[in-house]
């Protein structure tokens, strides 16, 4: 059955509706687009029909293009010949000298939003739920359906920069306003008959831009006031994004010429551009990562195969602290009953007054109701009773990072729930297995790593027990996939992953500094390397005295289990700075002088430290600090694969970017060794291990792989 | 190789480059009319006998486009066997239009040659030929592009001045400035504009401000500070990375003025001064030209300077006054500390802070105001340097004759 079907009005006005068999959405591809063509040829030939109305048989009108078909393009010339193919059909039909409107229903996005704008006009549908936009950016593309040629002479050029280039939604209202949406419609019914009325009002419909006198909104690229916005864009958008997203440049790149030429050679040119982002290295990462791997992670590939679903009715919280409080706050949100236990009912009502706060200020700025806060606020009971556990299908702990506190409230916790129930810890260091001792049906005791602050993070981290079953398992990702976070898989062990991996980036930093680097340069490799913070300035927000905490703590642990430890070179400034009173934030003072709360002024760093560590005279190449950053997580990343603390190159990827934001342009920490070749990450390693230290030595199953320079599969 | 001499060089008076500037109803063509003739007159001059005509302009759009050095010759009325070249060297442009005529001699390409430049940018404000360099995001991002003032705040930054010192600089450049005007000692340069029926427009330069005090131009806010916020300062830092952050210090009053102006300068062989019954008044010794870093963009005086002294074998104790252009105070203050010279020997009339830079001009324009400075101190020897932009920096060493 076509994708699209054509029904002619007794008014001469054809209504195409465009439905996608066997998808949800409609989307941009060849059984779409080839349907398309033949009804726009129709339109042109068939005397019969006066105009077009194009609609959508689904809840949206055209989500965007099909990633699939965009990811498998093998080269160059066929992005080029892919996107250009696509341009004629919509070419065609805004010069076939009659009128085409789009009746935009619901979601028009990406190629959905551009077929829209080859539309003569555009009646959407005015609720501020619909979403309007060309959202390839944040996949390293730009939208090559003649989107930045069509946007830019519709709404003008700062503007399709913006929209472009930033990639976010506009409401249909607000895109009335910027002159891509004609017309408004309050439901359905008025949407088609409004879209059947301009038809018929305007038979011989034009694009402004075949008129003779065409003019750009606000001028084209020669204008003085654009050129001036063109000048400092490339400024504020790598003000975010340290030029690590070609797609951004490109994007303005193809809007900037394009403002430059006539339609046809505009559209050209913007084929050139997409051509060059469909087979960029960045685009290729981030499509791995944020769409396939994350998609299956999503759909459950690290959950065990054939167990049942199941769902959290009742969940008992054990510390209403931060952590405590925001599970609390994510949980009731989904419609979960929930216990938040404290020692003293004043701290359990606390943590559930963070729920209150979060609420009141979603209602303030009319994101919430007060029906809908109040609702969720009655999920959340505060007490200090463990009998009122009773009927939790899940408890999670979420008290001190001390084993023996844990080990009290994993006991009574036990001996208040039922049989069934599954035990849970929200530590983020301490081994499950070791936690796990203290239960008395280990079986079902699970590590459920959430992070802060936990209503904003979308990641969670469950971690595996040596004795933790596949139901609890299954049980603990049913969950976080119910409370609509992303969970990564990860066997036990000291720091599981993230937090070891993320350590490697932050230590390298503060090593960095005791070897004479330019504290400012260490940060500012941070922040180019696309690092969402830079080293010195995490770890005063972490706190030194937290992490020297964590170092003591493994360095017992270990000499306890007879095992060797190997303190990194970074700690032994921590432990100065600690000595010195320097702490982190939390007193005001560490690597930085923090301004005072509330205060207005900049953090500035230390004018102390180059005189604690002095600045050598001839300083590194950014890109080598930049490389050390990198390596030294993408090879701690390897090293957990091959000691198994993970189970996959998925959740190693997402795990990185969605817990600690590892560089997304690099699509996760093992994506950036698969990106570079496993060979060159391993000559790559080895000039860093005898520059730096042993512990760039790469990892034996990267040595192995780079014979062949294989990927990490 | 044939030496290349300096015989006259002229100049209008620099107007304020606004709307209620006094040359801003003088056509840029008109400026160079009036010095053409000015030139031909005073010196009795057989325009025949001048080769080319080498001018810079950094805007060459509208009436100041298609090769205004051309348009000029024939409509001053000069021979129409003089040839006419425009040429852009941004800021440098004055000094570039010397340096190529000055070569054309000494190559014996051409004999006599006049060099210059005009720039109306009340007229033709600057930014209005575009260029891939700002407008090309590709290009913008690629060289990492960021306006002069963030480069000049950079500077400032990196070498220690605080508001205080770049303030107090431009005060005495306003000081320096009037004493010589007041003194007389741009009379001879200066050719007054007048219009089309005779009346005067302009006969002094029209922006020097006598009563500049530090402590008045402390009051101004910082030009750079809201664009750097914008991303600019990011563009600069993500390259200067010991640098937290730039502490913004220039203003329209310690940077150089907007103005309205023309200079000119007659060079020639020994041989075509003597024909034309002429007395040389300088040589030029040494030219140089270099580029820099294109982010900060101002450093490049410096190098080009001691590229030129090399090229002359002299020291920067060897010259005896300098004329560094004051496209921002940091910029002499910076090429001064780095060549040590002091500042008794830089800018002795002041500079483009209390007078203007008519982009296309300046170099011409300081160029023989070193060269009259240095007669009425009866010494022997100066140079000229200005940054450029791009980063370029261009150098010119000069001795009397």
């Amino acid at each position: 059955m076509s994708a699209i079907t054509l029904e002619l009005g007794a008014d001469g006005i054809a209504v195409a509706t465009m439905d996608l068999a066997g998808r949800p959405m409609n989307v941009v591809n060849d059984e779409l687009m080839g349907p398309l063509a033949e009804i726009v040829e129709r339109l042109a030939t068939d005397e019969a029909i006066k105009g077009l109305v194009l609609a959508s048989g689904k809840a949206d009108f055209c989500a965007g293009g099909d990633l699939d078909r965009i990811s498998r393009l093998p080269d160059a010339q066929a992005a080029f010949d892919a996107t250009m193919a696509m341009k004629a059909v919509l070419r065609r039909m805004e010069t076939c000298g009659k009128p085409v409107v789009a009746a935009i229903n619901g979601h028009a996005l990406g190629g959905g939003l551009e077929i829209a704008l080859a539309c003569h006009a555009r009646i959407a549908l005015d609720d501020p739920k619909i979403k309007l936009g060309t959202p390839e950016v944040k996949l390293g593309l730009l939208p090559g359906g003649g989107g930045t040629v069509r946007i830019s002479r519709l709404a003008g050029i700062q503007a399709a920069l913006q929209i472009c280039g930033e990639g976010g939604d506009l409401a249909p209202a607000q895109a009335q306003g910027m002159g891509l949406v004609t017309e408004l419609a309050a439901n359905r019914d008025e949407l088609l008959a409004k879209a059947r009325a301009w038809a018929l009002a305007n038979p011989k419909a034009k694009q402004p831009w075949d008129a003779p006198k065409f003019r750009f909104p606000g001028g084209d690229s020669r204008s003085p006031a654009v050129a001036q916005v063109l000048a400092i864009a490339p400024a504020i958008a790598n003000g975010k994004t340290w030029g690590n997203y070609p797609a951004i440049g490109h994007i303005m790149s193809a809007i900037f010429e394009g403002g430059l030429l006539d339609f046809e050679a505009a559209c050209v040119v913007e084929s050139r551009w997409f051509a060059a982002c469909a087979t960029s290295q960045v685009a290729k990462n981030i499509i791995t990562s944020m769409w396939y791997q994350l998609n299956a992670l999503k759909k459950g590939a690290s959950r065990p195969h054939g167990l049942p679903r199941s769902k959290v009715g009742r969940l008992g919280i054990l510390g209403a602290g931060m952590m405590g409080a925001g599970i609390a706050y994510v949980s009731a949100k989904v419609g979960i009953d929930v216990v938040l236990l404290d020692t003293t009912q004043e701290a359990a009502e606390r943590g559930k007054a963070y729920s209150q706060g979060l609420l009141d200020k979603a209602v303030k700025k009319g994101r919430s109701t007060a029906e809908k806060r109040d609702a969720l606020l009655s999920r959340i009971t505060p007490t200090t009773s463990y009998e009122a556990l009773a009927g939790c299908d899940l408890v999670i702990e979420a008290v001190f990072e001390d084993r023996a506190v844990k080990a009290d409230v994993t006991k009574k916790a036990e001996a208040a729930i039922g049989a069934g129930a599954v035990f849970a810890s929200n530590t983020s260091t301490l081994p499950i297995t070791g936690l796990a001792q203290a239960s008395v049906r280990p079986a079902q005791f699970i590590g459920l790593h959430f992070f802060s602050p936990v209503d904003k993070m979308p990641l969670v981290e469950i971690i595996v027990g040596k004795e933790t079953s596949p139901e609890t398992l299954s049980k603990g990702f049913d969950y976080v996939m119910q409370i609509g976070k992303t969970p990564i898989v990860v066997n036990d062990s000291r720091g599981f992953y993230t937090s070891r991996v993320f350590g490697t980036y932050v230590m390298e930093g503060i090593a960095m500094l005791a070897e004479g680097v330019h504290p400012r340069s260490i940060e500012v490799a941070g922040l180019q390397a696309g690092m969402p913070m830079p080293p010195l300035a995490l770890q005063d927000e972490v706190s030194l005295s937290l992490g020297l905490h964590v170092a003591d703590q493994t360095r017992k642990d270990l000499a306890a289990e007879g095992k060797p430890y190997a303190e990194h070179p970074g700690m032994a400034v921590v432990r100065h700075l600690c000595e010195l009173g320097r702490v982190g934030k939390k007193v005001g003072k560490g690597f930085y002088d923090w301004p005072e709360a509330g205060s207005a002024g900049d953090k500035s760093l230390w004018p102390e430290l180059p005189r604690l560590y002095p600045v050598a005279a001839a300083q590194p190449a950014q890109q080598e600090l930049i490389d050390r950053l990198m390596f030294a997580q993408a090879n701690e990343t390897a090293r957990c694969m091959q000691e198994g603390v993970l189970r996959s190159v998925g959740d190693a990827n997402i795990g990185s970017i969605m817990g600690w934001g590892f560089a997304p342009f690099q699509g996760g920490t093992i994506q950036f060794i698969n990106a570079l070749g496993t060979r060159r990450f391993v000559e790559r390693s080895r000039e860093l291990a005898q520059r730096y230290g042993a512990r760039f030595e790469p990892a034996a199953m990267l040595v192995a792989l780079a014979e062949t320079n294989a990927p990490v599969s | 190789m044939t030496d290349a001499y300096i015989y006259d060089h002229l100049r209008t008076p620099r107007g304020k480059g606004k709307k209620d500037g006094s040359l801003h109803q003088a056509t840029p063509v008109w400026l160079l009319r009036t010095l053409l003739q000015a030139m031909q007159q005073r010196n009795a001059l057989d325009t025949a006998l001048v080769d080319d005509v080498v001018l810079g302009c950094v805007t060459p759009v509208g009436e100041q486009g298609a090769d205004i050095a051309r348009t000029a010759v024939l409509d001053a009325g000069w021979s129409q066997t003089t040839a006419g070249v425009t040429l852009s060297r941004f800021c440098a442009s004055g000094l570039e239009a010397v340096n190529l005529a000055a070569a054309k001699v000494m190559s014996g390409m051409e004999d006599m040659v006049v060099a210059g430049g005009v720039e109306s940018m009340s007229r033709w404000p600057m930014g209005s030929d575009g260029g891939a360099w700002a407008m090309d995001p590709r290009v913008n991002q690629a060289l990492g592009f960021a306006p002069q003032g963030i480069g000049a705040d950079l500077i400032a930054t990196l070498e220690g001045w605080g508001r205080a010192d770049v303030d107090a600089f431009a005060a005495r450049s306003h000081q320096r400035a009037a004493q010589a005007r007041a003194e007389g000692r741009f009379k001879r340069a200066v050719v007054p504009v007048t219009d089309i029926a005779g009346l005067p427009m302009l006969a002094e330069d029209e922006t020097i401000r006598p009563t500049t005090t530090a402590e008045g131009l402390a009051k101004l806010e910082p030009s750079f500070a809201m664009i750097g916020k914008m991303g600019f300062d990011g563009t600069a830092l993500r390259k200067y990375t010991t640098v937290e952050r730039i502490n913004h210090v220039h203003h329209a009053g310690n940077s150089s003025g907007i103005v309205d102006g023309a200079a000119l300068m007659l060079l020639g062989s020994k041989a075509a001064g003597a024909k034309a019954g002429l007395k040389p008044r300088a040589r030029v010794r040494a030219m140089a030209v270099i580029g820099s870093e294109p982010t900060i963009m101002l450093t490049g005086p410096a190098p080009s300077c001691e590229k030129a002294l090399r090229k002359a074998g002299m020291a920067a104790r060897d010259v005896d006054l300098w004329e560094i252009n004051e496209a921002f105070a940091v910029v002499p203050m910076k090429c001064a500390r780095a060549l040590d010279i002091d500042m008794d020997r830089i800018n002795v009339n002041g500079g483009a802070i209390a007078m203007g830079h008519p982009l296309g001009a300046t170099g011409c324009i300081i160029l023989g105001t070193l060269l009259d400075e240095l007669e009425r101190r009866d010494l022997a020897t100066g140079a000229a340097t200005l940054c450029v932009g791009g980063g370029m920096g261009i150098a010119t060493i000069i001795e009397r004759v």
